[in-house]
């Protein structure tokens, strides 16, 4: 668990005091991601870098399950904590297995253990170990770059880390990608992660936790569910947009809306070819309703995980939603 | 990249002709007889130049790399601009001027030679170690830091890497610059082949002053390629080949 307890940075350059950070009171529980979101220069970069000490606290104090990080040795502190710099930071002089093995070797893993879980890293994020063990950073795309970025960060199997904006470079279609790897990873290794982003889609895919700043200011923390439902004040609404009934769309899937509907027993009447208009039952709600909305029927076919049809999908299932408050939008499916 | 590297070997090879011009006229002109007729003397002076070059330029890099090294650790950069100020000045300072000056408080000799070519030498090393470490990425000196590496471990393990392309330019720069100065040691008593060369311009004799350019040229010329390849072997492979690509 990582507390934040009235944290602040103010930083002097040239006789003017810049208050990058300004009382910061939170925590992010174990095996949680929590994005910090916000406009650019809000300060999220800084309050990062404050948790590896990379960036001097003013005032206030973080913890780390239960530790001052003050007291802790910094080198120790930085090694037990990955980090994603917000640009992928490799070192051009080593190769990209050279890149990954640097805290194991700082820490003294031998040779064997080091090259096991340099294969295991590649594996993971769908890389061919061999290919690019020999090779070096500007041999290799921008999107694999940062790939590496997240498997040297990972590779001593640090508890927390500290992630960047790790996806700010790139395509939409990499960074999707990318995105749905994250997550799969997230759910087996379970880390306590620290996310930086500005972009509100990504927040609420990937946050277990959102908190928005501006200013240096906390403006508000919570799951996606509740700062979409329930922004606090004008900051946060306008920053999520006046779609943000769409966007919580993104956090139920097809096979909620069908759970909720019962409606399995439609498969009889299916008579449709799958056509390129369909959805998969994990599709999330936001993507079938564009899918619907591009469909000449306003239908779009349902398949199921082995790609048979599993029912029809249209406008009016999603009439289910209406009236529904958006604070309780989960527990309407569960 | 192509066009480029054509561009390159044509001017390679219009240099070379160049030279074996130059060495076709010296024949003529009688410089291998004297050559040929002393080789104990060109010898003698050969060894006498390379050793001043040698003394020099190993005093120079190993003066000039650690007093660039810690005049960029965090602790002591703000006395930079002041190193880099006096090198770019010092820079501009033609070596001739060096030599009288230092002679002026050193006397006639060799060492005085050897302390006036090492001061400079010293500065093109010095700036480019500084500009070479400066110029690695703050990024990466960025990554290393969060990832817990010690000052040292950012020193060997990224800066020195990353900036030993500009180092060895450094130093190779230097060295064969060196090898034309130490010509001129003779002015003030340091020997060395500008021994001919003066006495075959106040004797107004062609031959004599050849046979003591060409073993410079051919000095210089060795040099580089020597250090060429030694660049080639120490630069890291991933920076050697960003080079190639730009
Ligand atoms: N070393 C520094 N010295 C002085 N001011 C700084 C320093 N680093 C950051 N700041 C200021 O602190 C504020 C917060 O910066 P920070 O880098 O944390 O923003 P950010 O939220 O990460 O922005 P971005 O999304 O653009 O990366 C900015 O106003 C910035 O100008
Ligand atoms: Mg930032």
């Amino acid at each position: 668990m990582i507390t934040f307890s009235n944290v602040s940075k103010i930083y002097e350059s040239t006789g003017k005091k810049v208050t990058a950070v300004d009382h910061v009171n939170m925590s992010v529980e174990e095996g949680e991601i929590c994005v910090f979101l916000g406009p650019s220069g809000c300060g999220k970069t800084t309050l990062l870098r404050m948790v590896n000490r990379l960036v001097q606290i003013t005032e206030g104090s973080i913890e780390i399950d239960g530790k001052d990080i003050q007291a802790l040795d910094s080198i120790e502190l930085r090694r037990s904590i990955g980090y994603v710099i917000q640009q992928n930071g490799l070192f051009p002089n080593m190769t990209i297995e050279e890149n990954i093995n640097v805290v194991p070797k700082m820490l003294g893993w031998d040779a064997g253990k080091r090259k096991n879980r340099y294969k295991e890293l590649m594996e993971m994020m769908g890389l061919n170990p061999e290919e690019f063990r020999k090779r070096f950073p500007w041999e290799l795309s921008g999107g694999q770059q940062q790939r590496i970025g997240v498997a040297r960060a990972l590779a001593a199997d640090p508890p927390v880390m500290l992630m960047d904006e790790p996806f700010g470079a790139l395509d939409p279609i990499i960074r999707d990608h990318l995105q749905n790897e994250f997550l799969r990873i997230q759910k087996d290794v379970k880390k306590t992660i620290l996310f930086v982003s500005h972009d509100i889609d990504e927040a609420i895919r990937l946050g277990d936790k959102i908190a928005i700043f501006n200013q240096g200011q906390l403006m508000q923390v919570g799951t996606p569910d509740q700062i979409l439902s329930d922004p606090k004040n004008e900051f946060v609404r306008d920053f999520i947009g006046s779609d943000r009934e769409i966007k919580r769309l993104t956090l139920l899937t097809v096979k909620d809306l069908l759970n909720k509907g019962k409606k399995g027993n439609r498969k009889s009447n299916l008579t449709a070819e799958i056509n390129e208009f369909y959805v998969t039952l994990d599709t999330d709600l936001r993507n079938a309703l564009a899918v619907l909305l591009a469909s000449p029927t306003g239908e779009a076919v349902i398949v199921d995980q082995r790609n048979q049809p599993h029912g029809i999908l249209t406008f009016t299932d999603y009439e289910l939603l209406t009236g529904v408050h958006p604070s309780k939008l989960k527990s309407i499916v569960h | 990249m192509k066009g480029r590297s054509k561009v390159e070997t044509m001017i390679r090879i219009g240099l070379y002709a160049l030279l074996i011009a130059l060495f076709v006229y010296a024949f003529q002109i009688g410089a291998f007889t004297y050559i040929a007729e002393n080789p104990s003397e060109i010898a003698y002076l050969v060894g006498q130049h390379i050793r001043m070059v040698a003394i020099s330029s190993a005093a120079a890099i190993c003066c000039a790399i650690p007093l660039g090294i810690f005049i960029t650790r965090p602790q002591f950069k703000r006395f930079e601009f002041l190193v880099i100020n006096f090198a770019n000045i010092g820079q501009t300072v033609p070596s001739i001027a060096i030599l009288a000056l230092v002679m002026t408080y050193l006397g006639l000799g060799w060492q005085t030679a050897v302390f006036a070519l090492w001061f400079s030498s010293l500065l093109p090393i010095l700036r480019n170690t500084i500009a070479g470490i400066d110029s690695v990425h703050p990024a990466i000196i960025d990554a290393g830091k969060g990832m817990g590496m010690t000052q040292k471990l950012i020193l060997w393990k990224l800066e020195l890497p990353n900036a030993s392309y500009a180092i060895l330019a450094g130093i190779r720069t230097a060295t064969v610059i060196n090898v034309g100065t130490a010509a001129l040691a003779f002015l003030i008593g340091g020997g060395g082949l500008g021994d001919l060369i003066f006495t075959g311009i106040s004797l107004y004799d062609t031959g004599i002053m050849l046979s003591g350019a060409l073993p410079v040229i051919l000095l210089a010329i060795t040099i580089d390629f020597m250090l060429g390849i030694f660049e080639k072997l120490i630069i890291p492979k991933g920076l050697q080949r960003k080079v190639e690509a730009i």
